[in-house]
Parts: structure tokens; C-alpha cells; sequence
């Protein structure tokens, strides 16, 4: 297996590109949220440009829209389209790469970046799993602020009563939305109490920034039978530099040269120290 | 022969279809006696999806099923599919491009009594506002029948209103011209052409005939198409009469009326009249008191289509 540690920091780097190039993009969360994808994307399901009409191939919705540029950098690493295209046109007039996902898009399911739809849709696909005997898997990452939207605890409901094993639903957990600190704008503290109470299997996940911790999580929740998992993923909003690192001004903060330079820097340091092991 | 409701007419060809493809699906948001789908589920309850009393999971979760391979058909009041899931049926439904077919039932002002939270008189300017929506409101259970047998085979997305009781037939056994998105043309008349949809068909042949007792011709087109707007067809009609009349159970802003209008004031300009509900909570009543009420039946249409020639 490659070394997915090294490729969560090579894929942010591509992020930095794209928001440079483009000017726009939600950066904060998209650092955050990059090793839950690249855990998912390149070690959890059974999917790959070739694979994308075998109906028994594992299924993905990015509920959390916003960190698209997270999820460009993870499916052009997949071979869905090139990196190069991504960076170049990326938010610029006519571009397809635009800031939420679009399923014109080859490897994207469906249009997100309306918050609190992920869950529910993905319900959806689990049910018709379920109704034709298939054991694809169904995975949809959420950010933390998101779960205020109240269709997402509609979603979390039917999820457990249809008893859909086959779902598993991912909170980035990174305290942070755009006016600040969840716990001041809608406070979620007791997060794992709220889904288990919704009857999810909840796993905390210490540090949702660790390829290891994510990996024995989603192995767990594999292994739960009868209800849906929830992986409460507590990362770091900016995670990869000092620059932006759980600060909430950098929620799609564009740095300018001196913090491009240090982002830079960072990144290519922890990349090596990850390349390193 | 007792009357059919145009819903249980869904129902009815949904079970029929659903035992031969096992990938059509019902779902209700605890809407399945109201929609006439409680057939449906006992008699496929493996195709049968319950969500509860949330209508924005019901639209969610159908568009997830729809791109695993599922045709799911939502059925549920269609105030509430139509304004509490609006956003679902933009995102999830229309700009995803999944094939689901939302069924809005007990339309317009089906719930008289029930006040406005249970109207859905905003639906057709709402659903035909969302690029890659359709949107048909059928006339009558004949109607209803071939609207259901073309879109059981394609896989786009759809909104279809229905009314909640049964209504008086607009055509007859054996007698049923359709052809997907073209309206049907009820009669031809140089005089005035009256342009409606859904329920208000039958008022409006009925007011043709009334007004050919007074000598006048009236050509009546039932547009159960109201998106894609079959354009043809109003302009043929236009063109052909001195003024044109549209009946709609919906707001007087962005319906069949103010579609009409415009293809009226580009292609053919001359004088259109909108009968619609008005711009505010309809008064208290079933729905034929409160189309009495508001002047919405044969003799209304009428007289606004002489008011409309003057």
C-alpha cells in the first residue's frame, strides 16, 4: 500500500494550487478533511474510473460541498481526471471544476454544497442495497456546523430504521464553521450522545488527522451489524500548517505570498517527515 | 361507474408495473392512505419505502435509490413536496438529473378547509422555475392513465400534480387523444381560445359549450404539459382566436397564466386573461365551494371570456 500519509500531504498540496490559481475555494476544510478522503478513497471502497458502472462498486457523496477542492485533489489522484486541469481552471469562468461537486464531473454521484443532503441521499443508496441484496458500502463525510441542518437528523433516523449496516457516515469534527467555534454558533458537545441516541453506532475517532486511527475506525464499522456507523472524526480546521491551523478567518481564506510561502513550507516538511515515517 | 381519482389511477398503474420491474418503487411520507398508495404497499411492501412524516428525507432518500438503479415515485401532499422538500427537489432531484418522479397529491386547493398551510398554489411556478424539472397536472383519469404509461419508461425527473377527489371525465373510454408534452386540443374555436390544466379542464370545455349556445367559439386546450410548455399549440390557438383565456388551480404569479402570456405577447399579441386563484389565503370551503367562490367554473370562464372579447 502506498504511503497514504505522504499522499494526504502531496494532495494538499494540490488544494493550495487550486485555491491560488482559482483565488476562491474553502481551504480550512479542506485540510482538515483530506485524510478521511484519501483513507476512503484509497484504502476503504472498491472504486476506481473503471469500475464506476459495476453496480456493485462501494458509493461516495461529499456532503460537505464546500471542501471540493479536497475532493478534485482525491479523484484526480484516483485517475479520474488529471491534476493539471484541476489546478488550471479551477472557479474560472466556464470551468467544469466549479466550487461544489457536480456529477458531470467523472467519479462525482451527485450535485452537493446545499448543506445536509449527503446523509439522506445516501440513505437512499443504502436502502436500494439493501433491497437488492448487494454489499457495496455507502460513505458520506459531513462537516460538524452541517449537522445543525435539521434534514440531516431526518436522514440519521431512517438510516437506523431501516437498519442500513452498510452506511457509514463521517463528521469532520473540526470545531470550526465560518463565524467561529461550533460549540458558540450551535453547540454539538455531546455529538456521539445525539447519533447514538439516533441509534448509530458511534466511533470516536481521536485524531481524524491520523490515516491509522481512521483506518482502524472504518475496519470497525464494517464489522457492526444492524445499524448505521457514525465516525466522529475530531480534526484540525487548516490542518498542515501553522499559518492556518484552527483558525476560523481561514474557513476559504485565499493566503497571500508571505503565508503561501510558509503553507508551502510546511507542507513540504511534513510530507517528508511522513514519507520518513 | 363510480368516479376514479386521478391518485388512485397512479397507484393503480405503479402496481401493475411494479410487479413486472421490481426496481419501481413507492414511497410516502406516512402519506400513503392520503395518496391512495396503501394498494401499493401491501400488495409490494418489498418496494414500499416509508419515511416518516419527512418529506425532505422522502425526496432525498428517492434520489438516492434513483442512482442505484430504483424508479422511485414520492407521493405526498403537494404542499408540502412542493415548498418543505423544494430544495431537495432542486438539488437532489433536478440539478443531480435523477430519475424521480414526484407525485404531488391533493393539489391546489384539495384541503379547502384546511387553510393555506395545506395549499399548493405556488407549485407549478415553483417546480417549473428549476432547470431540468417537468411538470404535468393532468385533467382526468383517463388522462392521468397515458401520463403514468410515458413516464413509467423515461428516466428524468418529473413533478406531477393531482388533485384529491375524483373529478367528472374531460374524455371518454376509447376516446382519449394523447401524445407526450403536446397538449391535447379539446375543440377548435375562432373566437376566444381558453387555455387550462388539471381540474379546470372540465369548467373550461363545459364554458365552451355554454358560450357556443351564445353563438360564440370558443377552442379549448388542455395543457397538462405546463413544462415543457407545449408553445405550438398555444400559439396555434392564439393565433386562430381574438382573445385568450387561461384557467389554472394555482397563484395568479407564475403559473399556467403568466407562462401563457408570455408566449402570447411574443408570438401573437393580443389580449389574455388569467383566472386563478387570487393572492391570498383562499376563503374556508371544499374546493368546488371555493371554486364557486371565485368564480372558477363554466359560467366564470365564460363570462370572463365575452369580458375578454369586448
Amino acid at each position: 500500500m502506498e504511503n497514504l500519509k505522504a499522499l494526504a500531504y502531496e494532495l494538499r498540496e494540490n488544494v493550495i494550487d487550486m485555491i491560488v490559481e482559482g483565488k476562491a475555494g474553502h481551504i480550512g476544510g479542506d485540510m482538515s478533511v483530506m485524510e478521511i478522503l484519501t483513507e476512503i478513497y484509497f484504502d476503504q471502497m472498491n472504486i476506481s474510473p473503471e469500475n464506476m458502472d459495476d453496480p456493485d462498486r462501494d458509493k461516495f457523496i461529499m456532503s460537505k460541498g464546500h471542501s471540493v477542492e479536497a475532493y478534485y485533489a482525491v479523484l484526480a489522484a484516483k485517475g479520474f481526471f488529471d491534476i493539471k486541469d484541476v489546478i488550471a481552471t479551477f472557479s474560472k469562468f466556464g470551468s467544469q471544476f466549479i466550487g461544489h461537486p457536480n456529477n458531470k464531473l467523472p467519479g462525482i454521484e451527485m450535485n452537493s454544497g446545499s448543506l445536509g443532503h449527503g446523509l439522506p441521499v445516501s440513505v437512499g443508496m443504502a436502502l436500494a442495497g439493501k433491497m437488492d441484496k448487494k454489499d457495496y458500502r455507502v460513505y458520506t463525510v459531513m462537516g460538524d456546523g452541517e449537522i445543525a441542518e435539521g434534514s440531516v437528523w431526518e436522514g440519521a433516523m431512517a438510516a437506523s430504521h431501516y437498519k442500513l449496516d452498510n452506511l457509514c457516515a463521517v463528521i469532520d469534527r473540526n470545531r470550526l464553521q465560518i463565524s467561529g467555534n461550533t460549540e458558540d454558533v450551535m453547540a454539538h458537545d455531546d455529538v456521539h450522545e445525539r447519533w447514538s441516541s439516533f441509534g448509530w453506532n458511534v466511533i470516536d475517532v481521536a485524531d481524524g488527522n491520523d490515516i491509522d486511527q481512521l483506518k482502524a475506525a472504518f475496519d470497525a464499522a464494517k464489522e457492526v451489524k444492524g445499524k448505521p456507523t457514525v465516525l466522529v472524526a475530531n480534526t484540525v480546521k487548516g490542518k498542515g500548517s501553522s499559518v492556518m491551523e484552527n483558525k476560523a478567518n481561514w474557513h476559504h481564506k485565499v493566503p497571500n505570498a508571505e503565508e503561501l510561502e510558509q503553507i508551502r513550507k510546511d507542507l513540504a516538511e511534513r510530507k517528508e517527515a511522513a514519507r520518513r515515517g | 361507474m363510480a368516479k376514479i381519482a386521478n391518485k388512485q389511477v397512479i397507484c393503480d398503474i405503479l402496481v401493475e408495473a411494479g410487479k413486472k420491474d421490481k426496481d419501481i418503487v413507492a414511497l410516502c411520507s406516512d402519506s400513503r392512505g392520503s395518496a391512495s398508495f396503501t394498494g401499493f404497499a401491501n400488495e409490494l411492501p418489498e418496494q414500499f419505502v416509508e419515511t416518516g412524516i419527512a418529506e425532505q428525507n422522502l425526496v432525498s432518500i428517492s434520489a438516492g435509490l434513483a442512482k442505484c438503479g430504483k424508479k422511485p415515485y414520492a407521493a405526498s401532499p403537494a404542499c408540502f413536496l412542493s415548498t418543505r422538500s423544494y430544495e431537495q427537489c432542486k438539488v437532489d432531484v433536478a440539478y443531480s438529473n435523477t430519475n424521480v418522479k414526484l407525485v404531488g397529491i391533493s393539489g391546489g386547493v384539495s384541503y379547502g378547509a384546511l387553510g393555506m398551510s395545506h395549499h399548493s398554489a405556488q407549485d407549478i411556478a415553483a417546480m417549473s422555475a428549476v432547470p431540468n424539472m417537468r411538470v404535468y397536472i393532468p385533467s382526468d383519469h383517463f388522462q392521468t392513465e397515458c401520463l403514468m404509461k410515458e413516464l413509467i419508461k423515461d428516466e428524468k425527473p418529473a413533478y406531477i400534480r393531482v388533485g384529491r377527489n375524483a373529478v367528472d371525465d374531460v374524455y371518454e373510454e376509447g376516446n382519449v387523444p394523447f401524445e407526450m408534452d403536446k397538449a391535447t386540443v379539446i375543440c377548435e374555436g375562432c373566437d376566444v381560445a381558453i387555455i387550462a390544466c388539471g381540474e379546470m379542464v372540465k369548467p373550461a370545455k363545459d364554458a365552451a359549450e355554454l358560450l357556443k349556445a351564445e353563438g360564440i367559439s370558443a377552442g379549448v386546450v388542455d395543457m397538462y404539459c405546463v413544462k415543457p410548455l407545449d408553445t405550438e399549440a398555444i400559439v396555434k390557438a392564439a393565433s386562430g382566436a381574438k382573445a385568450v383565456v387561461t384557467v389554472e388551480e394555482h397563484a395568479p404569479f407564475g403559473g399556467l397564466g403568466s407562462m401563457v402570456s408570455q408566449v402570447v405577447g411574443s408570438e401573437c399579441p393580443k389580449k389574455v386573461i388569467n383566472i386563478a386563484l387570487p393572492d391570498a389565503p383562499v376563503i374556508t370551503g371544499t374546493s368546488k365551494e371555493v371554486f364557486d367562490h371565485y368564480k372558477m367554473t363554466a359560467e366564470g370562464i365564460a363570462e370572463k371570456a365575452k369580458e375578454a372579447l369586448k
